[in-house]
Formats: C-alpha cells, sequence, structure tokens
C-alpha cells in the first residue's frame, strides 16, 4: 500500500536559476481523488514558481473550504500558508497583504468557497485590486459533499445523480471582468500548455489576477450530461489564443505571423506572446473581452485563454498611498514620532 | 513514432533490465520477492529452472544482471542480486522432490556429453527429462568441470557444488570420470545420436619466450593448472614470497589461494592499469582485503635465476595512453626497470581452447583461429551430429553463459532428434502478464520504495580465513539482512501497461510518478526529436520509450522506461485504471519443456 511517495527522483533533474530542482517546489501526497482536476492545477503552479525562480519562502498559500483550499498542502511545501474560514480566504489575503506587500499572495478556491458563501468577499477582493493571484477551481458541484450543484453549474447541466440544473449560473470571469479586475483568464485543468504561462503572467501582474479554471471533478461531475467533464470541456473549449509569457530581457525564440499575433508588455518589460488569435477580440479592452465571453457563450461554447489584461493596474496599496515599505516592518519609532515631530507638525498650522 | 508493440513478449523483458542482462534470463524480481517473503525453497527453483546452479552462482556468479539493475541508476548501488539467490540456496528446505524424478521413459536416443562443466550438465539436466541416455565423459574423478578445479573452496565449498552437480547426475545420468576423450571420431562411432562438446577452455597461457622461463620452471605455474592441481590436493603449499601475473579473476583467485599455502609476500603484477584490469571489482577488493597488493602497470621483462633457482621477476614500467577512439597502448615510461622478489611465479594472463582430440577429417569445419564454427542460435557444429556449448563455443567467458548455452543446445539436440528444424521450431518463451490490482491502493506486491543502500555481505574474520583453504570467507545474508536488501528490488518486472482508450488525459499520472517519467505530448517520426519533448529529456537510448496510439486531443503517452520505479502511483492515480500494474513473466523455454 502506498499513501506516500518515493523519494527517488529523476537523476537528471535541471535546476533552476536558484539552483533547485522542480521537486523543491513540491508539497504534500495528494489525498485528492485519483484524476482530480485540481492536482493538475497544483502541479501547474508547481511548475510555474520553478520556472519563474521563485524563492518558495517569498510565497504565501491562503484558502478556504473545499476541495480547492485543501490544494495548497499539495504544491509549495516550503512556503507560507493559511487555511482559513469557508469563503473568508479574501479577508485573509487582505489582511496579510496589507501587513507584508512583498510576498506573492495565491488565494487558492473553488466554486464553493467563492461563488457561495464567499462570493461577499470575492467581489470586494477583485474592486479593490488586492495584488493576488486568486485562481478558483471550478468544477460546478460540492464536491467535498458528494457532488450538489454548485452556483457554477451551467443551466441544463445533468448532475451524477441525473437531475437537471434549473438555475442560472454565475460566470466568475465576467464578473471579475464587471467588477474591474484588471488581468482576467480562464483556462482548463487538463491543458498545462495554456494554464502553466497564465499563472506565470499571474504572478507577474501587479494588482488582482484572476484564473477560473474549469477541473473536473472525475468523481462526482464526470458524468455524461455534465458541461464540466474531462470530455465536455475538450469539445467545446474555445482558446482566444495560444499563450506564452517571456521574462524580462529573455530571448524570443518563437517567431509568430503578423497579424494573427500579439503582444502584451508588462510593467517590468516582460510580455504575454499571443498567437492565433481569435477574430476581433483585443486583449487590451475589457468590452472587447466582455463580447467575446458572450459570444462564446451563445456558441455553446467555453472561452479560455487570457480574456484581458491592463499592465498599468494600480492596486490597493497605491490606492490606499501606504509607505514603501511593508507595513509589518515599520517598528515604534516609525509609528509612534516624537513629540518635536508633533510640534513641528502643529507648528506648520499656525 | 509507432505505438509499442507490448504484444511482443521482448518489450517487456526488457524492462527487466536485470533479467534481460542474464544470459539465461532468469526471472530475477520473480525470485527476490519469494526471498522477501521467506520462500527460499520457491525462489531456490525459480532459479533452479533457469539457471542450474543457484548455489555455485549465488557465490561466483560474474552478476551481467547487477550493473544493469535500475536501482543503480536511481540510486547508487544496484541490489545484490547475486548474494540474494546464495540465500536462496542457504535457507531451502528439501528441493529434491520438487525436481523431475528419475527414471525417465527411455526414448530410445543416445546423447554424449564431453565435459563435465556447466555447459554439459545443462545439457544433461534437460535433456534427461525426455527420455534420453545420456552419457557424460570427463577426464577429472568428479563433475563439474572448471567449477571445481578453478574455484578455489574458499569461495566456492566443495559440498555446494557436490550438492548442485549431484541433483543433475541423480537424473539417471550415465557418467565416465576419469576418462579423457581422445577422439571425436571413436565416440561418434559409438552410436550417439548427438555428440555435446562442453570441453572449456583447458589451456592456460604461459610466458614460453620470457628469458628464464625453462630454467626457472619448477617454480613457474600457469594459473589454471595450479589452481587444479590445489582443488584436487596435488598441491599443498606454495613459497613465501609469490608473484601472480595477470589482471583477471583468475588471478585473483591464485594470489589469494596462494595466501593460504604458505605465501606470505604475495603480489599481484597486472600490466595495465588497474581501472582496466579484467577481474571483477568485488574479486580486486577481496583481494586487497587480504592483504595482496595489486602493482600495476608493470610489464614482466624475465624471470631471475640465481644458482638455479628462481629468485624474481623484472618488470618494465608503462602508463596506458588512449588514441581518440579510446585504443589503449602501453608506452614505457623510461625509468629503470622493477626488480620484485619471488620464490614461486604464477601466470594467469588468460586460457584458451584447444582440441587436439577432434580429427580434422570429420567434416567439422574449424576457423583460422582454430575454433570449430557454431552457429550462434543453435550451438550446431558443421557435422550434423556434433553440438558446442561454454567455453568450447566461443571462447572462455562465464559460468552463466555456459549454462544458457547448454539451454540452447538441449534444444537443438532435442529437436534433431524429433526431426524438426533446429531454427523454425524453436519454441518461444512462456510468458504471461497478470494484474496485481487488489484494491485502490492495494498491490499484491510490495510497491513502498524507500531510499536504503546496499547491504555489505559479511565475510569471515581474515584470521580464520586465511589459515585454511577449505573455510568460506563470505558468510553470505542472514534472514533479517536478505530481506532488508531484497526490498530494495523495485520490482521492474511488474510492468506499467497503458490503455489508451481509457485515458480520459487528466494529466494525474504525470503529476505524481516521481520520476517524471510520462509525457503526453504530439507525436513526432523522429525518435531523437521526441526524447528531447519529454517532460525530462530521455538521454539514455539504451532504455525504451513505451509509446500509445493516438489519444483524443491527437496527443500520445509516452513514457520513458528509464528511471520507472514501478511504484504503480501512476496506476493508483488513474481515475480509469487506464494504467495497471501487470506483473511480466518471462521463461526461457528449456529441452524438458516442450
Amino acid at each position: 500500500m502506498t499513501y506516500l511517495r518515493p523519494k527517488f527522483r529523476h537523476p537528471e533533474l535541471e535546476k533552476n536559476k536558484l539552483g533547485y530542482t522542480i521537486n523543491y517546489y513540491e508539497g504534500a501526497l495528494s489525498t485528492l481523488c485519483a484524476g482530480c482536476g485540481h492536482d493538475s492545477i497544483s502541479a501547474a503552479v508547481v511548475q510555474a514558481c520553478y520556472e519563474m525562480n521563485i524563492e518558495p519562502h517569498r510565497v504565501a498559500k491562503l484558502s478556504g473550504i473545499g476541495c480547492s483550499s485543501k490544494t495548497p498542502t499539495y504544491f509549495l511545501s516550503n512556503s507560507h500558508g493559511f487555511n482559513s474560514v469557508h469563503g473568508r480566504m479574501p479577508s485573509v489575503a487582505t489582511g496579510a497583504n496589507l501587513a507584508n506587500k512583498e510576498l506573492i499572495y495565491f488565494g487558492m478556491s473553488g466554486d464553493g468557497d467563492s461563488a457561495s458563501i464567499g462570493m461577499g468577499q470575492f467581489v470586494h477582493a477583485v474592486r479593490r485590486n488586492l495584488r493576488m493571484i486568486y485562481i478558483v477551481m471550478n468544477n460546478g458541484c460540492y464536491g467535498l459533499t458528494k457532488g450538489q450543484d454548485s452556483a457554477t453549474a451551467d443551466k441544463g447541466s445533468i448532475s451524477k445523480a441525473g437531475s437537471n440544473n434549473r438555475f442560472e449560473a454565475i460566470d466568475m470571469a465576467a464578473l471579475a471582468l464587471e467588477l474591474g479586475a484588471d488581468f482576467v483568464a480562464q483556462s482548463f485543468s487538463g491543458d498545462k500548455t495554456q494554464l502553466i504561462p497564465l499563472i506565470k503572467a499571474a504572478i507577474n501582474h501587479k494588482g488582482f489576477a484572476f484564473i477560473n479554471v474549469i477541473s473536473p471533478c472525475v468523481t462526482f461531475n464526470n458524468n455524461v450530461g455534465s458541461t464540466k467533464s474531462y470530455d465536455y470541456v475538450r469539445q467545446h473549449v474555445d482558446a482566444t489564443a495560444t499563450i506564452d509569457y517571456v521574462p524580462p530581457a529573455a530571448e524570443i525564440r518563437t517567431s509568430y505571423n503578423e497579424g494573427s499575433s500579439k503582444r502584451v508588455t508588462m510593467h517590468d518589460g516582460s510580455y504575454i506572446q499571443l498567437h492565433k488569435l481569435e477574430n476581433s477580440w483585443d486583449p487590451q479592452s475589457r468590452q472587447s473581452a466582455m463580447n467575446a465571453i458572450h459570444e462564446a457563450r451563445n456558441r455553446n461554447e467555453i472561452l479560455t485563454g487570457l480574456l484581458y489584461l491592463n499592465s498599468q493596474t494600480e492596486d490597493l496599496h497605491h490606492t490606499l498611498n501606504t509607505v514603501s515599505q511593508p507595513l509589518n516592518t515599520l517598528n515604534e519609532t516609525d509609528l509612534c514620532p516624537s513629540a518635536e515631530a508633533l510640534n513641528s507638525i502643529n507648528n506648520s498650522f499656525r | 513514432m509507432e505505438p509499442t508493440d507490448i504484444n511482443n513478449p521482448e518489450y517487456f523483458h526488457k524492462v527487466v533490465d536485470c533479467q534481460y542482462a542474464c544470459p539465461s534470463h532468469t526471472p530475477v524480481p520473480e525470485y527476490i520477492r519469494l526471498i522477501a517473503q521467506g520462500k527460499y525453497t520457491e525462489a531456490y527453483m525459480v532459479n533452479w529452472d533457469s539457471n542450474v546452479f543457484p548455489g555455485v552462482l549465488g557465490r561466483t556468479c560474474d552478476r551481467p544482471c547487477e550493473p544493469a539493475c535500475r536501482r543503480g541508476r536511481v540510486e547508487e548501488e544496484p541490489v545484490a542480486i547475486c548474494r540474494l539467490k546464495r540465500v536462496a540456496a542457504d535457507h531451502k528446505s528439501e528441493v529434491k522432490n520438487l525436481m523431475p524424478q528419475a527414471p525417465f521413459t527411455p526414448n530410445g536416443k543416445k546423447v554424449a556429453l564431453v565435459g563435465g562443466g556447466p555447459a554439459s550438465l545443462t545439457v544433461a539436466r534437460d535433456l534427461a527429462p525426455q527420455g534420453y541416455e545420456i552419457h557424460l565423459y570427463d577426464e577429472q574423478s568428479k563433475g563439474g568441470g572448471f567449477m571445481r578445479s578453478q574455484i578455489p573452496a574458499f569461495r566456492l565449498p566443495e559440498e555446494v557444488l557436490d550438492e548442485e552437480v549431484g541433483y543433475i547426475l541423480n537424473l539417471g545420468i550415465h557418467s565416465h570420470f576419469n576418462h579423457y576423450v581422445d577422439s571425436l571420431k571413436e565416440l561418434i562411432n559409438k552410436g550417439y545420436d548427438a555428440v555435446f562438446v562442453g570441453s572449456g577452455a583447458p589451456k592456460g597461457k604461459d610466458l614460453a619466450n620470457l628469458p628464464g622461463r625453462k630454467e626457472g620452471a619448477s617454480n613457474i605455474h600457469i594459473g589454471i593448472n595450479w589452481l587444479a592441481s590445489v582443488a584436487f590436493e596435488h598441491t599443498k603449499s606454495i613459497g613465501k614470497r609469490v608473484i601472480v601475473l595477470g589482471g583477471g579473476n583468475t588471478a585473483m583467485d591464485c594470489c589469494r589461494t596462494a595466501r593460504r599455502l604458505g605465501g606470505e609476500q604475495v603480489k599481484v603484477v597486472v600490466r595495465s592499469p588497474y581501472a582496466d584490469m579484467k577481474a571483477s571489482p568485488w574479486e580486486k577488493e577481496d583481494a586487497i582485503h587480504e592483504d595482496i597488493p595489486i602493482i600495476d602497470n608493470h610489464v614482466p621483462v624475465s624471470f631471475v635465476i640465481e644458482q638455479g633457482k628462481l629468485c624474481g621477476m623484472t618488470f618494465e614500467k608503462v602508463k596506458a595512453v588512449y588514441d581518440d577512439k579510446g585504443n589503449r597502448k602501453l608506452v614505457p615510461t623510461g625509468e629503470a626497470p622493477a626488480f620484485i622478489e619471488a620464490d614461486d611465479v604464477i601466470i594467469a594472463i588468460g586460457q584458451e581452447n584447444s582440441f587436439p582430440w577432434i580429427e580434422r577429417d570429420l567434416g567439422l569445419e574449424f576457423n583460422d583461429r582454430g575454433m570449430p564454427v557454431v552457429n550462434e542460435v543453435t550451438f550446431a557444429s558443421t557435422h550434423s551430429k556434433v553440438f558446442f556449448g561454454g567455453d568450447a563455443a566461443f571462447g572462455p567467458k562465464n559460468i552463466i553463459t555456459s549454462v544458457a548455452q547448454g539451454h540452447q543446445a538441449a534444444i537443438s539436440i532435442h529437436l534433431k532428434c524429433t526431426n524438426r528444424d533446429m531454427v523454425k521450431d524453436r519454441p518461444s518463451p512462456f510468458v504471461n502478464l497478470v494484474s496485481q490490482k487488489m484494491g485502490i491502493h492495494e498491490w499484491s506486491y510490495d510497491n513502498d520504495i524507500w531510499t536504503d543502500h546496499r547491504y555489505v555481505v559479511p565475510q569471515a574474520d581474515k584470521s580464520l580465513t586465511l589459515k585454511s583453504i577449505k573455510k568460506e570467507v563470505e558468510l553470505g545474508f542472514d534472514e533479517q539482512v536478505a530481506f532488508k536488501e531484497a526490498q530494495r528490488c523495485l520490482n521492474c518486472d511488474v510492468q506499467t501497461v497503458f490503455d489508451k482508450d481509457k485515458c480520459i488525459e487528466c494529466d494525474a499520472c504525470v503529476d505524481i510518478c516521481p520520476t517524471s517519467c510520462i509525457t503526453f505530448t504530439p507525436n513526432n517520426d523522429d525518435e531523437s526529436i521526441l526524447r528531447g519533448l519529454l517532460k525530462v529529456p530521455a538521454n539514455n537510448t539504451d532504455q525504451s520509450l513505451y509509446v500509445s496510439g493516438q489519444l483524443p486531443t491527437t496527443k500520445v503517452m509516452i513514457k520513458d522506461e528509464n528511471v520507472c520505479l514501478h511504484c504503480g502511483l501512476c496506476a493508483e492515480r488513474c481515475p480509469t485504471s487506464a494504467w495497471d500494474m501487470k506483473q511480466f513473466f518471462y521463461s526461457v523455454t528449456k529441452a524438458h519443456q516442450f
């Protein structure tokens, strides 16, 4: 019987710029169901952090409750983590981020955690533009409580038990766009070639980066008639473009045809190269992204890829005009100026 | 690439590196599992069926399996396969009743075997149950051939050899010991339906042209003859200072034997650098452990004689120089020749075949190197009734190779005697592939793989072993250590079998595989490009790629077999059982099995 993973790794694993092999970014052995899409997303986070040369101690993983919220245990064991209350991850993330803005915050959430119990929290994190990577592992059901329809289950989708969902679905990506998110992407757990560059770009985004990932529940929502099964998603997926994330000052290895290709430059000179572009869609126009989502929905398709990016975003710290130094490093002298300082302020009003 | 044809038994056979590397293709993981379960008798019989001399080989095998062992690629050292075999032999209970029981119903055919070594004995064992009347001829007084005359008793106790030779001779073999066959023609004329020549490579190489060779003759010995003389107790002592010339395993046996017969300052002197010596590393270590220095890069120049008696040898010092193609040349360093004192010199620089007893007008062809022309598959000579095997066929190798060749020669003899074609009618191997799944996390093999370094076989203390030629040096693993060592086996015969029709491409296997073996990628016709596309590039081209047919997304599954731990996590993580762990059993069919 194996509930533990052998310690042996491939002897020829490459090291990244920090000198770490990818296993340094792994987590504990997952206890999710065999074939769960969430495990693929965890693996994509591991791969992205490894390739971005991120020091694990500079990452904080935050989550609420649900299958999705268990995943932080399964990646980046050497990072910080906080498994919070159901639906309350955004509040915890806000607090953590305000205290120390220098960490990379991964919020791992699910459709129940974000679209039902945590909806009120989610929308405010978006509108405040809290700098974090917010990933919704969206499987359209409550997997941890045996597969009831969630708020993101499509109307008409058939559950494993055979019932037909009669309620309208909440479209998380459209909602995030509407609320003003400056990085909105949608992807599929079964397509790492798309998901990994999206996560890398999200890590580099200077504000709230939202990725809605369709992640089939292999146990309760992978049946015929479900609109979030592996088969259905593969048949109905429509990518806006294939994407490459190119870090600053990296060599361009692939050439793309003019006309079907577009480059979106990020704040630090890195850029996202999009090719095989969807017609009439502009990743830098919120209006165009909204239209593309609605058009895809009318075609019964799931639009994936980068939907919208505003690289000139201004995050919560900018809006609040906080000091450049992380708040948790401010000491008593910084926070309680002396009586002379008060006097000099008072004097300035005289 | 085309999808891998897993219906061809050779594909999965190659994945079982140890078994594939073994000339006899012994099902190694199968018997190691049996040892871990304490089923020593069963483990012994798996060995006996395949390699005939488990007790002997468990002490003396050249172990081609161990450098091939996958554990050596994921950790540092391979599993101690050879010494685990000995554990089975040491701890087994009654095995005789599990072997074929003589007398057998005669089939009216007669076969003669020349030489009583491993090749001939294998042929005897394989053919006897079919009812052949078998006559075994050997010039020595007991069976075993070079296993008896060349391997000293401190490495291979006589009882072990007697026992395993006995199992075969008790199958109703007519043995003719102390009988040197001096004419093949006469033997054939005795009415045998087939003659098998397993007479080994009995001639030790000499340094006949070196100055002083004749004068010092009484203190200069040919290694294999000297070892035989010791084994049959004709030689019981040697001088205090001994030089052993040569760098192979025979040289190691000579020097260690000399230590036990009175040699106090025994030195091995070899032409090549230490690293290039032919002796197995562990044999070199054992010699050094017995205070025998190995002096390398010394080429013999002359035997030095004083007052009509050997007093030492001079050597030229050389160094090895390698050209671009890796060819070695020994170049003199220009230093003054070295003199090493010695009372006796043992020459162990190789051995050769010798067939003075085979008439050249029988229609049995010899090549220009004086070797018989032998078919590499059937081991038939150009004479319709004569077959070769062991060292006699293609020159000196080792016991396990002789056994493997004996099996094949026996098959040919059986086919020939039953009027079948020796090539077309050769039997295919016996194979089986059975799922090991017992539950979601349960397999019928132990897939719990831990980091655990190779265990060292304990040895008896030097103060005891050097006193007697018969005191066995290695003590063998006890049961507890044997269990731990057996648990290091990765069960490479439990195959990862992929069913593309069940796969939903969820990537669960890719994510969980500890050694990054599995990749889903678009296919490519060029294998070298495909190898580069994998999650970790498959640079070990000796190892196969397992390629599936095309999946719904047009990708294919590719598994690099190189460092797969056979831990079964891919199968545990697969939601649709597209992966399964199936035990692959492969056994070369023997002459008594068809």
